[in-house]
């Protein structure tokens, strides 16, 4: 099941550029909520805060309160790889190993983490690779053909099957299918409804009809602040904020 | 289209196109041949001279007395497995270790000190690295060994293997790291397990090169590995080496001793292929390849 998340004061950094500036938002579990908001406005950065991402680029770093269920993700016990584990991330290219089977980049997770037991690893891949839609498409193939093989919408599939495979409680997906055309675009949308259903579900997007479509929840980002968060119908008939307003009909961004 | 800014593909310029089309392509294909070319004719040549002497002798006996006929060269065959063995047990390990440290932490000063080491290392003559491991090896052990000849050839092939290594790893895109890292991966896990695998391919070619390269290579032997006229299979002795063999019967008055240089000089070049052979294909099974 999902957990949670409480975000309190977050700030973020590149160097000296501030890139999130006190964020305060309170994402429900078990629901999809999307960010939205024109490009540089902080949504990425916003969500690679929450799984620790942002700290591996040099000279960034973060401060503020983050916490995932009962789990304190700045806090000063806090091991970032720990974290990771149980927040998993898709990211806006797909991005499988590409010297790995199917099977092993689903298992990659798991067994470079040490998990050896062949029979649940045989059924975790089996179970994630279901959960992704994807089982059906490669099952005959699983170690024969590498995951670069597969075409871009199977390879993002493939990318989801991977980060729920470490059975991770919230999955952050960054723009997930701004590199994939249109049907690809509907499968993994349709994918993420289902997936709300086990996991928190945080989605990046700068598609504002694909936030209408699949988010039951809003934020709309500016320029490192979050300027307005509420349901998504809100959001898109009746903002409360010119900002909003202006960004969702079209008027900038 | 009448307004476009292009010339029109009327029949001249299309003429003119194909003209410098296959003039380019000619081109490439003569360039291609003249790097084959001296390749071959030194394969061509050192099996016309060569091949008359490769028998049965040669592959399983030793040196023959100066001036007697026959004999043959397994001892410096042995030998040169024997020293290049040990130089990629040191080169090897050091040069992938050393490439990991400037492709993934070595992003400053300490890492341009490093990079700069390596490729003067790089450029250090074959004979000084000789000379350096006589002082620092031989003298102290008071004898030539085996040991010695594979520490000397191990340094030369320490830059070439770090180079290579660090090269191969930037060019693993960064989004791999990421996806690693976001499975709650440790970074060394994903060092080793995902970016090194990545790049094993470049990486596997580097130490190859560097393995190619050192496995001729005379100068550095001369003062370590020093030659020997009888079986050796310990480290610690003085060791004949197929270069150096072939190096001493060059050099030699006796026209027999010259038919034998050649002989060696051809298996040395059939080691060093076959050598690379078997790495690409026992490391190529079982690796995924991208499309």
């Amino acid at each position: 099941m999902g957990v949670g998340i409480e975000v309190r004061g977050l700030n973020a950094w590149y160097g000296k550029n501030q890139s999130l500036n006190s964020i305060d938002m309170s994402v429900p579990a078990n629901h999809v909520t999307a960010v939205i908001g024109p490009s540089g406005c902080g949504k990425s950065t916003f969500v690679r805060c929450l799984n620790r991402m942002h700290e591996t680029i040099p000279d960034a770093r973060a401060e503020g309160s983050v916490k995932v269920g009962e789990m304190d993700v700045y806090g000063s016990g806090s091991d970032p790889v720990d974290v990771r584990r149980r927040i998993g991330m898709v990211f806006q290219k797909p991005n499988p190993f590409p010297t790995m089977s199917i099977f092993d980049n689903v298992a990659a997770g798991l067994k470079l983490n040490g998990f050896r037991n062949r029979k649940q690893l045989n059924e975790l891949v089996e179970r994630s690779l279901k959960l992704a839609a994807l089982w059906d498409e490669v099952k005959d193939n699983l170690h024969k053909k590498s995951g670069a093989s597969l075409s871009g919408g199977q390879q993002q599939r493939l990318c989801i099957a991977r980060a729920l495979a470490v059975e991770p409680e919230v999955l952050l997906m960054d723009e997930p299918a701004s590199a994939l055309d249109p049907i690809s675009t509907s499968k993994i949308e349709e994918l993420i409804f289902q997936l709300k259903q086990h996991y928190t579900v945080v989605i990046v997007t700068h598609n504002m009809q694909q936030a209408a479509r699949v988010a039951e929840l809003t934020g709309f980002f500016l320029m490192g602040s979050l300027i307005e968060y509420d349901k998504t119908e809100k959001i898109f008939t009746t903002p409360a904020d010119k900002r909003t307003e202006d960004y969702v009909t079209g008027r900038f961004g | 289209m009448p307004n476009s800014v292009l010339p029109s593909t009327s029949q001249a310029v299309s003429l003119w196109r194909r003209l410098t089309d296959w003039g380019a392509t000619g081109f490439a294909i003569l360039a291609a041949i003249l790097v084959l070319a001296p390749l071959l004719a030194i394969f061509v040549y050192l099996v016309i001279k060569g091949v008359g002497s490769v028998n049965w002798a040669f592959l399983t006996q030793t040196p023959k007395p100066p001036g007697e006929t026959g004999g043959g060269m397994a001892n410096g065959i042995v030998g040169t497995g024997l020293i290049l063995a040990v130089a990629s047990l040191i080169g090897v390990p050091l040069g992938i270790g050393s490439g990991i440290y400037l492709a993934e932490y070595g992003r400053n000063r300490f890492g341009d000190v490093i990079r700069f080491t390596a490729d003067v290392l790089n450029g250090v003559p074959s004979i000084v690295v000789g000379i350096t491991v006589y002082s620092l090896i031989v003298i102290r052990q008071k004898h030539f060994s085996a040991f010695s000849g594979g520490v000397a050839l191990g340094i030369m092939m320490i830059p070439t293997v770090a180079r290579a290594t660090e090269e191969m790893l930037l060019m693993v895109p960064n989004v791999i790291r990421e996806a690693a890292y976001g499975l709650g991966i440790p970074r060394w896990r994903t060092t080793l397990s995902i970016t090194l695998r990545t790049a094993s391919a470049g990486v596997i070619t580097g130490c190859m090169l560097a393995f190619a390269r050192v496995a001729g290579e005379t100068a550095p032997l001369l003062f370590t590995a020093f030659g020997n006229q009888f079986w050796n299979l310990k480290l610690n002795q003085p060791t004949a080496a197929l270069s150096l063999q072939v190096y001493t019967y060059a050099i030699s008055p006796y026209d027999d001793w010259h038919k034998q240089a050649w002989a060696g000089s051809l298996i040395l070049i059939l080691l060093i292929v076959g050598a690379v052979a078997a790495v690409r294909i026992t490391t190529s099974r079982g690796m995924m390849k991208g499309s």
